[in-house]
């Protein structure tokens, strides 16, 4: 895919910390001469690549460009991510830029903006190509809302065949990209063409700024609406030499929610024509040197796992107890351990760091809701988070295996995670290697007291009576 | 601590008398020698015990097994999470439903509460361990301190050595380990450590007569109480022991102070136990603890009076009348006490123990279930093996030195040992006398052997060390007779002896890691290439149960399902385990033997959501409800006549092919079971809709369901959900 490389450098971009615009530009001095926009709704994640190619009409540079979503989108947006093309063809190179979304006043209709900060201010009658992918969840509606087991699972896809832009867009196209070629029904705006799995709205000459063609796309969607509704990650670090994970999952199937009998016989015996929106694999991607990888949930251990290690990951594939139908839910926790060294790293000003993945381990789902705790050991000191979005951030305390005053826990808290979401991110603490040795002390004082307390019991004589 | 009082270590200036004696030290005295092999001896028995009751976790998981601990599980959790006092005030509405079922009122809560302690004891300590680990350790735990237990009561009725082998007979005897392997959460894990503790305080009250040991053993009889309904052998063995100890002419004032004390306070305490509450007083099970309560008094009462008269014929005459007066006032307060109904008569389940056919006539709930069957033979020799034939030599070595402590253990041997042949599950209070008295057969004979064996090296050596001058002594006179035959026989009988006993350390290790570790929610079969085949289907249906109905659906199955969908599935169930409401139960059971419009209206009146059944007919699981049917049958038919288990024989054969009755072939169960079964061809070379369990191709494969659909099958179809459908609009 053309997009692979942005996808890769999208994780350098977003350490970058650029200075803060002013978000007061004039926005109609700009004009978008061509929007290409590709819509691919094979999975559940909706991933949108927008290529477009700005002018500048005024008379002032400018740096500053603004995309536009619709409320709804904006409710569902994941990730917005922005990157400039340099160099010729062969040699092209993406460029992240700094993303922002900017505060009221919203546009007409509650239109919510992102600001794309380009490296260069953009002079007098210049013109750029951006790249810019942003991922949408929970926005196929399924339809009908409640199928049967033979049925298969249809959704609805609104979107507007006009892109919304604060812009004079001269030429745009749209090109939606459907799973397979069984579409019910879409919305005509003169020219569209329908080849295959490729719906294209377009090419429309000359949309006026917040212009809007609302569509609507009916079509067939069997892949799994795998959605995490809300996953913990604890992460325990032990400078023992180990790093414990636990996650708690608590998955669902949003798609088409499942309507009256489930039949095993035909679940088992016609596997192609029943039940096809539902799932029952699920493939978790855990570092490479993983061990003692658990996998149950509260009333014990699942037995459906596999595990597979090699030097660059290791994969876990494991099955719910029960297939997963429409609006069906389950929970679950995997649970694995870590060698330290791979992960826990001492920087130059003698302060230890966490470097872990953020996200869900799990391919291909939307996570509702996503808590990582990390975990400290006790007695550091002084912790400080590096993650490279926004999220919600407190402190807790816990107590574990003979703890005392107790292990500090960095809550880092996020909505609406994507796959895109597993970038690296870094927890920064204090630790004085002495503790390490209380517990230690702690058990061993206490065998000591313990054999001494019977050499003592042994060598008096207690009883009140001389005999 | 009975080991440190025969240490004769008191020395005043103690510093330096450590100083000076430091390289002696170092050379053990025999004495110290032999206490610090026993306990070595102990604390590894006590290991043993712990670890070989972890097969069931290595092989599968650490989890809790079977029906009841489930139940226990779950009231566990909800005290842990609620604090006590809600739990003793619980109403639980999630089962039983609509009557629910009063929690903190109908059970005992000795094992919840230990447990409970047992975490918080850990919590404390800072190990962050779960509620779940402890519960499944619980069993262990207590194995190994009944391990111990035996021990001392081994040492106070016979001697130490007896005590360290009880302790090693009981540590891995099958007939306990079946109730105490790691999981196996039930009221028994605890009970047994408590009846054992109970007997031996008592036993050492009776040896004493102080005052501390018998209110010590009041307290263990009050922690047996509040585990284990099995409380009431204590409150009738004690009694009887008294009795004979009576009509034998050994009372004594130690005997008279350790029952009244136990028996007063134990009876006070035990009625804190709201389950229990005035039981003591006002039930026929435990009338015979009173009268000889009684009866003691009267005793002591004519003592005095023989101690005042010194006249043997007035005492005599004064015997009579008050023997008399007693026994009178005695028996009429019974009579009027039963008569009155104050006296509640005996239970269903005490009638069941003494005579082994009652329940099989009258209380076809209690007869249904399996561990209240008569005990075969080959359940004898599986749980104790060798025990089995060193229990008529211990008895024998009892008999032989009699005391106040041997007439006990002989006693508590016989008696539970009939109750071990009367119902199987009994088998486990047996164990601890048979362990007990077999170790004295073990102790006594070992002993005997290798004091012939070693008199010979002594008379050589000359004879040095004066504790066995006694014993050299004795024996030099057997010795001069036939040496060399009797020397190598008991080297003979010394071997055959330990092979005995190492066969018999196999066996239980056999056994443990063969029948009683299984947890038996979670199946496990070889498959084809040898490879094992874990059928997880009953947490797969639990599971599915608690995800994706709605919280206050009800689910009605038999009654064997209940506990574990409570705790598990955490969805309300119709009946469950407890069988307290046998109407409720013959409910159930008459709408799964009715037809499907005659059940559909019994199960709209109950508010059935879903209906489960366990279905072995793809796996080959033979316990599942088609093979227990005929017991729905029977106590839906005790209560309503309307069903008639011959309706569902031909010429009394019980089938589900298609010479089946046709009562049989239509009714829910039947129904349920098979629903669409016909279509599934379960063994190559079988006509499709062959039953694996029964093995027979079933008589009904057209099976349609208008009333209820299919709302969900495992995958080995082990467990089947169905929903009830709502009613059909009118119009």
């Amino acid at each position: 895919m053309a997009m692979e490389p942005l996808l890769r450098i999208g994780v350098l971009f977003l350490f970058l910390h650029l200075s803060v615009l002013v978000n007061s530009s004039p926005s109609h001095h700009l004009q978008i001469i061509n929007a290409e926009r590709r819509i691919d709704l094979t999975s559940h994640i909706i991933k949108v690549y927008l290529t477009l190619k700005v002018e500048n009409l005024g008379t002032s540079p400018t740096s500053e460009v603004r995309l536009a979503f619709s409320p709804a989108e904006a409710e569902h947006l994941a990730v917005v991510k922005a990157a400039v093309t340099t160099g010729k063809r062969k040699k092209k190179t993406y460029v992240p830029l700094d993303v922002k979304p900017v505060g009221p006043p919203d546009g007409p209709n509650g239109t919510k903006f992102f600001s794309v900060t380009l490296l260069t201010p953009l002079g007098k009658g210049e013109t750029t190509t951006l790249e810019v992918l942003y991922i949408l969840t929970h926005s196929l509606e399924p339809f009908p809302v409640e199928i049967s087991q033979s049925e298969s699972q249809l959704v609805y896809f609104r979107d507007s065949a006009i892109l919304l832009s604060p812009y004079h867009v001269k030429q745009q196209t749209t090109f939606i990209k459907t799973p397979r070629s069984r579409v019910e029904s879409f919305t005509v705006v003169e020219p569209t063409k329908r080849a295959g799995t490729e719906l294209k709205y377009g090419p429309y000459d000359d949309h006026t700024p917040y212009s809007y063609s609302p569509v609507l796309v009916h079509f067939e969607n069997n892949n799994p609406f795998a959605v995490v509704e809300e996953l913990e990650r604890e992460i325990e670090i032990s400078h023992w030499g180990s790093i414990q994970v636990i996650e708690r999952y608590r998955l669902t199937h949003a798609g088409a929610r499942h309507k009256g009998v489930f039949s095993r016989v035909e679940y088992q015996t016609r596997s192609g024509a029943s039940g096809v929106s539902s799932f029952k694999h699920l493939l978790a991607k855990l570092p490479p040197r993983v061990h003692s990888v658990y996998y149950r949930d509260e009333i014990g251990n699942i037995s459906s796992s596999h595990l597979r290690k090699d030097f660059l990951k290791s994969e876990l594939e494991f099955e719910p107890r029960y297939p997963l139908f429409g609006g069906w839910k389950s929970t679950f926790l995997i649970g694995y351990g870590l060698p330290l060294q791979d992960f826990l790293f001492e920087s130059p000003d003698g302060k230890r760091y966490l470097n872990f993945t953020y996200g869900c381990p799990l391919s291909d789902t939307v996570v509702d809701k996503l808590i990582i705790k990390v975990v400290l050991p006790e007695g550091s000191k002084d912790p400080a988070a590096v993650i490279p979005f926004q999220v919600d951030q407190h402190l807790e305390t816990k107590y574990s295996y003979l703890d005392i005053v107790g292990r500090t826990v960095v809550v880092l808290e996020k909505k609406n995670v994507v796959p895109e979401h597993n970038i690296p991110f870094q927890v920064y603490y204090n630790f004085n290697p002495i503790f390490m040795l209380a517990e230690p002390l702690m058990l061993a004082s206490v065998f000591f007291l313990l054999f001494a307390a019977s050499v003592a019991y042994l060598h008096v004589d207690l009883s009140i009576r001389k005999s | 601590m009975a080991v440190t009082t025969s240490t004769p270590t008191s020395p005043p200036s103690m510093a330096q008398d450590l100083l000076n004696s430091l390289p002696k030290t170092l050379k053990l005295k025999t004495k110290q020698q032999e206490l610090l092999i026993r306990v070595t001896t102990l604390g590894l028995i006590y290991i043993l015990a712990f670890i070989t009751r972890l097969f069931s976790v290595l092989r599968y998981e650490s989890m809790i097994h079977e029906f009841d601990p489930y139940f226990n599980y779950r009231t566990t959790l909800y005290l842990t999470e609620h604090g006590f006092s809600e739990f003793w005030n619980w109403f639980d509405s999630d089962s039983w439903y609509p009557l629910g079922r009063i929690i903190g009122g109908t059970l005992y809560p000795g094992l919840m509460l230990t447990a409970a302690a047992l975490y918080k004891i850990l919590h404390f300590l800072r190990f962050a361990v779960h509620i779940r680990e402890v519960c499944v350790l619980t069993a262990p735990f207590f194995a190994s301190n009944t391990a111990i237990v035996a021990y001392f009561f081994g040492k106070e009725v016979w001697d130490s050595g007896a005590g360290i082998v009880a302790a090693a007979l009981i540590a891995i005897c099958p007939g306990y380990i079946s109730r105490s392997v790691a999981g196996s959460y039930d009221n028994e894990g605890v009970a047994i450590f408590a009846l054992l503790l109970t007997f031996y305080l008592f036993v050492k009250a009776v040896n004493t007569g102080s005052l501390s040991w018998s209110l010590a053993s009041a307290f263990g009889y009050f922690y047996m109480v509040s585990a284990w309904g099995g409380y009431v052998f204590i409150i009738n063995l004690v009694p009887l022991y008294v009795l004979v100890l009576l009509v034998t002419g050994r009372y004594s004032l130690r005997l008279y102070v350790a029952y009244n004390c136990m028996y007063v306070l134990g009876m006070l305490l035990a009625m804190q136990i709201r389950f229990v509450g005035f039981q003591h007083v006002q039930s026929g099970e435990h009338m015979a603890a009173m009268g000889v309560f009684f009866l003691l008094q009267v005793f002591f009462f004519l003592d005095w009076v023989k101690h005042l008269l010194g006249d043997v014929k007035l005492f005599q005459a004064f015997l009579r009348i008050t023997v008399t007066g007693a026994v009178s006032v005695g028996a009429i307060a019974l009579g009027v006490g039963t008569a009155s109904g104050y006296i509640s008569p005996w239970t269903g389940r005490f009638y069941s123990l003494l005579d082994p056919t009652y329940a099989k006539d009258h209380i076809p709930i209690i007869a249904s279930v399996s561990e209240h069957q008569p005990t075969a033979w080959s359940s004898f020799m599986f749980d104790f093996h060798i025990l089995l034939f060193l229990f008529p030599a211990g008895l024998y070595f009892c008999f032989k030195r009699l005391s106040d402590a041997t007439i006990f253990i002989v006693m508590y041997g016989l008696t539970s040992m009939y109750f071990a042949g009367v119902m199987v599950r009994l088998i486990l209070v047996a164990t601890p006398a048979v362990c007990l008295i077999s170790a004295i057969a073990v102790s006594a004979t070992v002993k005997n052997l290798t004091r012939v064996v070693r008199a010979k090296v002594q008379t050589l050596q000359s004879g040095s060390g004066k504790g066995t001058s006694a014993s050299k002594g004795s024996s030099k006179g057997v010795i001069d007779n036939s040496q060399p035959f009797q020397k190598n026989g008991a080297v003979v009988l010394l071997l055959g002896a330990f092979y005995l006993l190492s066969r018999y350390a196999i066996h239980c290790t056999w056994v443990t890691s063969e029948a009683y570790s299984s947890p038996s929610i979670v199946l496990a079969a070889r498959g084809a290439h040898g490879q094992r085949v874990i059928f997880d289907d009953y947490r797969e249906a639990y599971f599915w149960l608690r995800q994706n109905t709605a919280p206050d659906a009800k689910v009605m199955s038999w009654w064997d399902y209940g506990y574990q969908i409570t705790a598990m599935g955490n969805r309300t169930v119709i009946v469950d385990n407890n069988t307290w409401n046998n109407t409720h139960i013959a409910t159930v059971g008459r709408a799964m033997s009715s037809y499907e419009d005659e059940a559909y209206d019994i199960m709209r009146s109950l508010d059935v959501d879903y209906v489960l059944v366990v279905f072995g007919g793809v796996t080959g699981y033979s316990s599942d409800d088609i093979n227990k049917f005929l017991w729905m049958v029977r106590i839906g038919g005790g209560v309503f006549p309307v069903i008639k288990e011959p309706d569902y024989l031909v010429n009394g054969e019980y089938r589900v092919d298609k010479g089946a009755a046709p009562k049989m072939l239509n009714c829910l169960m039947y129904k349920l079971s098979y629903y669409r079964f016909g279509e599934l061809t379960t063994e190559y070379g079988k006509p499709p809709g062959y039953d694996r369990a029964r093995g027979v191709e079933i008589g009904n494969k057209d099976i349609k369901l208008e009333y209820l659909e299919e709302a969900f099958t495992t995958q080995n179809w082990i467990v089947r959900i169905y929903k009830v459908k709502p009613p059909k609009n009118r119009w």
